[in-house]
């Protein structure tokens, strides 16, 4: 790193075959203006950016539709570091699993992070930037953030016993929930030292233990209302009103099984990864290995809508079994406008679809096909027909190069696409020529 | 893992687990319809042996990964159970009751018995299926890496163990929260008390943990205190050809897999099998040291064994 000390910009192109473990971005999340995006790694730490609104070096004019200014980094921290449970020999993670913002109150702004075992608040605030003759410059010879203060604002620790996998914050903007496992807590943002347990499934016997919650999340509006979904497949809509436990669903949302697809592989295919409230509330998003699903709340026979991610890997399962593949949780999202949604795949590629046409686009985020402002052009896999040129074929496929986390502004074309340790931002630009899709 | 070998030359040719995903017929109505192909057998048996070592080596550093655990249990789970209906199950276990290989044990326990370095740092219990084991398990003290003194009590305490017990602690227990593995690995006698252990331990930590929200109260007195109660009496005959022969018919016996996914001795980077597909960087410092200490362990293995 130290070859380009002069450049403002670090050549990274030796370092292209080689990744930091710690790097590697675990999540990413637009606060819900979309100014600030978070994006937290596996080292443990946070890096924030926020979108410049004025004019600075390649910005587009004011007149344009929109801000389109870049996303810079904003603040740096370290969230989480490596623990050590002494009593049961095992190491902690400090692999941030997921960051959501809290609403904006005041000039500060306020996120949760979590890793697999302890979840914190975090306050970002800025102060004066005022030099004041101290060393402004760090070792790469770029200036240092000086203008943001990081201070940890509270530890919700000992709240789960096992992995936690989903936060989300309630529309009430006072409460949160956590979920691992087997248990979903929910907290107070002001209370620090106990949460409340409003699902638990754990079996008495260990040994019966079939189902695991694999995420969950608050209804947008709603501030009673949560959906969990399992890695049997299942999804379910708990209504807090009516019980302090929600062990008893409102509603349970299953598809039945498919009797021709049946192999050794149904179950964990099936079983979903991500879960996400349209913005209205009316709808469902889901991940499984396989497929994006939507599904409708006041439908809980089956999704209403079932869009193809990568079927081609059907015939693959057994491979991908073996190299765990198969177990990889990708993340999905909704647009602002809940017309299009969008989800990742492997080899750098993500899928997005259009709920109306019902089409489904292949988009790629490496770095040597797209340069600063080029237009993303259409990926194919070749599954067979007539073959085009630039067409993929399945078993050139790079399954270490996994799409899992990404995040869509919650008003813009803007989204945000964590690639191992690379951070891809694609705007789209109003030209109806350069759109996306 | 005596099966293994010969499953893997039939697995190697051609693209035949690939295609097992897709191949492998929906789960026939009729039990005739299912005793079909030997090459539909050969992959059940093949995706079974793959997921038994999934599970166990899931065990490392980090708390393993829990829906996975699941999820492969379950696979396991299926595939007994069309087994079971198609007779073939018994015959299986019957088969590995008979056969005595312990060279073929032997790599199989290098293969689980793979950790990090920083792992015999942080005083793990490094091998604990070989370690355990041993006959007399004072044996075992020679060959646990340094580690903390509560690693060396379990270690000591363990002394003399039963081929059960040992059976419980390698495989590995995805389920099992901590220190229970531990208060399980008791009663050897037969395999319903340890069920019935495992599940009391489990469930009372778990309600532990759950009502105080402050770090788990249980000091290692405690839980070092109630396995030495529970500790059973010496094994009459030690020899590591009955210990792998009463092994074998429990390892595949599925309660028996979950009840010794409980007693989770954390063993066993996850990166092995991670390394062995195709994606994910491995720390490599770590793979290459371990490496040393796992033919350290197998020389000492040997003599021990006296083979």
């Amino acid at each position: 790193m130290g070859e380009d000390a002069e450049s403002p910009k670090i050549n990274h192109t030796f370092l292209r075959d080689y990744v930091t473990e710690a790097d590697v971005i675990s999540t990413v999340e637009f606060n819900q203006t979309g100014d600030l995006l978070a994006t937290g790694d596996k080292g443990g730490r946070v890096v924030i950016f926020q979108r410049e609104t004025e004019s600075k070096g390649e910005a587009e004019e004011a007149g344009e539709t929109g801000d389109s200014g870049e996303y810079n980094v904003y603040s740096t921290f370290q969230s989480h570091e490596p623990d050590f449970d002494y009593l049961k020999s095992l190491e902690i993670e400090e692999k941030i699993n997921k960051i959501r913002w809290l609403p904006q109150q005041n000039a500060a702004h306020f996120l949760l992070s979590t890793n697999d075992k302890t979840i914190k608040l975090w306050k970002v605030s800025e102060r004066d930037k005022r030099p004041e003759g101290y060393n402004l410059k760090d070792e790469e010879g770029r200036l240092k953030d000086i203008s943001t203060i990081t201070s940890l604002q509270v530890l919700f620790s000992n709240g789960h016993t096992y992995h936690v996998n989903s936060i989300s914050v309630n529309s009430d903007g006072e409460t949160y929930l956590s979920a691992d496992d087997l248990r979903i807590n929910m907290w107070h943002l002001g209370i620090t030292d106990r949460s409340f347990n409003i699902v638990d499934i754990k079996p008495a016997n260990m040994e019966d233990l079939t189902e695991v919650i694999t995420a969950a999340e608050f209804h947008p509006h709603h501030c009673h209302l949560f959906v969990y979904s399992s890695s049997k497949g299942t999804l379910r809509l708990c209504d807090m009103r009516a019980s302090a436990l929600c062990d008893k669903h409102t509603k349970l949302f299953e598809e039945p099984e498919d009797p021709g697809n049946r192999s050794f592989f149904s179950e964990i295919i099936s079983s979903v990864s991500d879960v996400k409230f349209s913005h209205s509330g009316r709808y469902l998003l889901t991940r499984d290995y396989l497929t994006a699903k939507v599904w409708d709340l006041n439908m809980d026979k089956g999704p209403v809508e079932t869009y193809q991610v990568h079927e081609y890997l059907r015939s693959k399962l057994c491979s991908l079994y073996e190299n765990d593949c198969i177990f990889d949780k990708f993340e999905c999202v909704w647009n602002s406008s809940d017309s299009v949604i969008m989800t990742g795949a492997y080899n750098s590629f993500f899928r997005m679809f259009d709920r109306e046409t019902g089409r489904g686009v292949t988009l790629e985020a490496w770095r040597e096909s797209s340069k600063p402002r080029a237009v993303l052009r259409t990926r194919r896999v070749y599954t067979g027909g007539k073959r085009r040129r630039g067409d993929v074929g399945v078993d050139s496929l790079d399954f270490t190069k996994k799409i899992l986390h990404m995040a869509w502004h919650p008003s813009e074309n803007i989204i945000a696409i964590a690639a191992t340790n690379n951070l891809y931002i694609f705007q789209d630009r109003v030209n109806p020529d350069t759109q996306t899709q | 893992m005596f099966p293994k070998g010969t499953k893997r030359k039939f697995s190697d040719s051609g693209e035949e687990p690939v295609s097992a995903g897709d191949q492998v017929p929906p789960a026939a109505p009729s039990v005739a319809a299912r005793t079909l192909t030997s090459s539909y057998s050969l992959q059940r048996q093949s995706l079974l042996d793959m997921s038994l070592i999934k599970l166990q080596l899931c065990h490392m550093l980090v708390e393993p990964n829990l829906c996975r655990s699941v999820l492969i249990a379950n696979t396991v789970r299926q595939i007994q159970e069309e087994m079971t209906q198609d007779g073939t199950w018994q015959i299986m276990t019957q088969a590995l009751a008979a056969a005595q290989c312990p060279a073929d044990r032997l790599v199989a326990t290098e293969v689980l018995c793979r950790q990090t370095d920083a792992a015999a740092q942080a005083g793990q219990s490094p091998k604990p299926f070989s370690v355990v084991g041993l006959e007399e398990g004072y044996h075992a003290e020679e060959v646990v890496m340094e580690g903390d003194v509560e690693t060396e009590v379990t270690m000591s305490t363990l002394s003399p163990v039963s081929p059960q017990l040992s059976s419980a602690s390698y495989l590995a227990g995805p389920f099992g929260m901590g220190p229970c593995w531990e208060e399980e690995e008791d009663d050897g006698e037969c395999e319903e008390d340890e069920e019935e252990d495992s599940e009391e331990c489990v469930s009372e930590g778990e309600e532990a943990d759950r009502d105080h929200l402050s770090a788990d109260s249980r000091t290692g007195e405690q839980v070092f205190g109630t396995f030495e109660i529970k500790h059973p009496a010496p094994p009459p005959d030690p020899a590591l050809e009955e210990l792998f022969s009463d092994v074998d018919p429990s390892y595949y016996d599925l309660d028996t897999v979950l009840t010794g996914m409980q007693s989770a001795p954390k063993m066993g980077p996850y990166d092995l099998l991670e390394s062995l597909s195709s994606h994910g960087p491995t720390t490599l410092s770590s793979s290459s040291s371990c490496r040393s200490d796992l033919n350290e362990l197998d020389h000492i293995m040997e003599i021990i064994v006296g083979s």
